[in-house]
């Protein structure tokens, strides 16, 4: 469902990761490993469009994807359900059991009516992941989901990973440091790393 | 064999060492001439005196305020669509020579008008027009210095510009809507019978001439520089790449 | 899209959202005015069009470091890229709830202050009218300009400097229109190219407001 082909991508002009290929099956995870600064959000923002690559090729159903980070958008002025309404209401599922059944995987259900500002850091978490819940998108690409999560709503993520997003025929790409306990294999990326003197990015042009 | 090949940043820096001194030479030529002929060996003018002469100054510098953006937006168009590296750094290289070109016309202007005009300055469209242009070089530059990624501050700049192209011309017009000021016509135009007398229209083509090759020579000087700067970051970048 | 006109004036109008601030400026800056200039009516008179439209300008000015710094911050921007939405549809939206919560009070409540600067009776209407058709490109030049300096520390004043030119053609059109209103004279052109403006902002800028927006993403 989703082929990434010698993919390179770049960050700040110059190349950091150099062909990259993998495929990923629907209803399957890959976990993305590897030291802080090999390139893991650089590939994961390629891969979801917001960044260009700078040559090889990515493959997935078109308007699919959904990138999550540690930024969550989540407003503080808003409540739960206002929260993960709007990005439903965006991504055009206004159908509210979506809305509840996302609440309910994330254990939001006795926060809904409470305003984003007022959540602590893990529970702006839970809400933040609860909205991949709600926008019905198959390709996600997450990075580092757990932060400030505790060992009980890790377990309540990957639950949700398995049993409704991957059975439902979806796939997850998911750089993160910690074992989500989900059968998934592990891509490591530092054998892609690449070389300072390759060339590729922007810089090229002037060495 | 494309012409583009001389764009390359190595290439360019090839090219433009033998050039530069040549054009230098070349401005320093034509704007001796020009302006020693000009200030000394034209007439006196029947109605302005000797006031007249500024000309020699005031109109060469406005045309090239009004040339430098133009030629900013084509290089902006070039790096935007074929992205050119050189193409960048050359808009931004020209933005400070053309904002200095606006203020030698402003200044100009407002020594000739004083004596003319009775003031120093008058709220006419076309000085209007030049103050206008010097807020939108003010903000092209202001971009350019705010960004730190050279690549980002390259992309944002060039649509600026041409956006602020479409804004200007706008402007322009908008503050004809005012009425016809002080300033007076063209000065300079095809038909032979409003251009200003061949005595003082030779020289001044001279001086013309002396500050398009001025411009040129300045502004590979300062692209020059640019790519420099560029260079050393490049290889900053890849030092720090290498002991990561 | 209704779905973010909503939210964003759901969150202007929500604590802390900031709506209202813009037309309390506008309303000091208008009652300021006549404390400067002195109270000689004729004279103020002669400048309430101008500084009407200045003190609009200035007001809708003060907002737009809100339009995308936000949602930039909290990540929502991106999460939006992501989005089925285009950001053509994202400039236009967050423009026109620009508008919504700055220039569409303050080209209200400017006839009610017209009495401050001792308008020209024969001027309201063309004060209201000019305000009506010339806010929404100051809204929209402005989103294009709060988008270009989205991702600098410090952008605020940076971004002053470059919308203030762009401002200039609104301005001299809209104010023209009520000067030209106010002495009797036909402001029909003047209030024909104001609107061509506006047209020609939300016709162009919505696309240069994604291009910008997509560059500050990557």
């Amino acid at each position: 469902m989703l082929t990434v082909t010698d993919l390179c991508c770049a960050r700040g002009g110059l190349a950091v990761l150099t062909d990259v290929s993998f495929d990923v099956d629907a209803g399957k995870a890959l976990i993305l490993r590897g030291p802080n600064g090999i390139g893991k959000t650089t590939l994961l923002r390629t891969m979801a469009g917001l960044q260009p690559a700078l040559a090889g090729s990515i493959t997935y159903p078109e308007d699919e994807a959904a990138y999550a980070s540690h930024a969550d958008g989540i407003k503080s002025a808003l409540t739960v359900t206002e929260n993960l309404k709007f990005w439903a209401d965006v991504h055009g599922l206004s159908d509210p059991t979506g809305l509840e059944t996302a609440l309910e995987r994330f254990d939001l259900t006795d926060l809904r009516e409470r305003l984003g500002g007022t959540l602590s850091a893990g529970q702006k978490r839970r809400l933040g992941l609860a909205r991949l819940g709600v926008i019905g998108r198959k390709v996600l690409f997450l990075d580092e989901p757990t932060v400030s999560l505790d060992g009980f709503s890790v377990k309540l993520f990957a639950d949700w990973l398995q049993n409704n997003h991957l059975a439902g025929g979806g796939v997850a790409v998911i750089a993160t440091h910690i074992d989500l306990g989900i059968d998934a294999p592990e891509l490591d990326l530092t054998p892609f790393k690449a070389d300072p003197n390759a060339g590729g990015g922007s810089d090229e042009a002037f060495l | 064999m494309s012409i583009w090949k001389y764009a390359n940043p190595t290439k360019f820096m090839g090219w433009t060492a033998p050039v530069l001194p040549w054009l230098f030479g070349l401005a320093a030529l034509c704007l001796g001439v020009g302006l020693v002929w000009g200030f000394f060996f034209t007439p006196d003018d029947f109605r302005q005196g000797a006031t007249v002469k500024i000309i020699y100054l005031h109109v060469p510098a406005a045309l090239m305020a009004i040339n430098a953006w133009i030629m900013m937006l084509v290089a902006s168009l070039i790096w935007y669509i074929r992205r050119h590296h050189v193409s960048a750094l050359a808009a931004r290289a020209a933005a400070p020579i053309g904002m200095v070109m606006t203020l030698i016309a402003l200044f100009t202007g407002a020594i000739w008008g004083k004596p003319i005009w009775g003031t120093y300055w008058e709220f006419d469209p076309r000085l209007t027009s030049f103050l206008i242009l010097f807020l939108f070089y003010l903000g092209y530059m202001a971009l350019w210095e705010a960004i730190e990624d050279p690549d980002t501050a390259a992309d944002l700049t060039s649509v600026l510009c041409m956006v602020g192209s479409i804004f200007a011309i706008l402007s322009r017009y908008a503050v004809l809507f005012w009425g016809q000021g002080l300033h007076q016509g063209a000065s300079l135009s095809l038909d032979k019978e409003e251009n200003v007398a061949d005595v003082f229209w030779v020289p001044l083509l001279v001086c013309m001439a002396g500050f398009v090759l001025l411009f040129i020579a300045l502004v590979l000087m300062r692209t020059r520089t640019e790519v420099r700067a560029r260079q050393i970051r490049a290889l900053e970048n890849r030092a720090r790449a290498q002991n990561a | 899209m209704i779905a973010l006109l909503l939210r964003d004036l759901r969150l202007a109008v929500r604590a802390g959202g900031g709506f209202g601030l813009g037309l309390a400026f506008f309303l000091i800056v208008i009652v300021l005015v006549p404390f400067g200039v002195g109270p000689q009516s004729d004279l103020l008179t002669a400048i309430a069009p101008g500084i009407f439209w200045v003190a609009s300008l200035l007001a809708a000015l003060l907002s737009l470091d809100r339009i995308f710094a936000l949602d930039f911050e909290d990540g929502s921007l991106t999460l939006l890229a992501t989005s089925p939405l285009p950001l053509e549809g994202v400039g236009l939206i967050k423009a026109l709830a620009h508008w919504v919560t700055t220039g569409l009070p303050l080209t209200v409540a400017a006839p009610a202050l017209g009495f401050m600067l001792v308008l020209a009776p024969e001027a309201y209407s063309y004060l209201l009218l000019s305000l009506l058709l010339g806010t929404p490109a100051l809204s929209m030049i402005g989103t294009f300009g709060a988008a270009l300096t989205v991702g600098l520390r410090r952008g605020g004043l940076l971004l002053s400097v470059l919308v203030l030119p762009l401002y200039i053609p609104t301005l001299i059109y809209g104010a023209e229109a009520v000067r030209r209103g106010a002495e009797g004279l036909d402001p029909s052109g003047a209030l024909i190219l104001l609107g061509g403006i506006t047209a020609g902002t939300f016709a162009i800028l919505p696309f240069a407001t994604a291009a910008v927006l997509r560059i500050n993403l990557r």
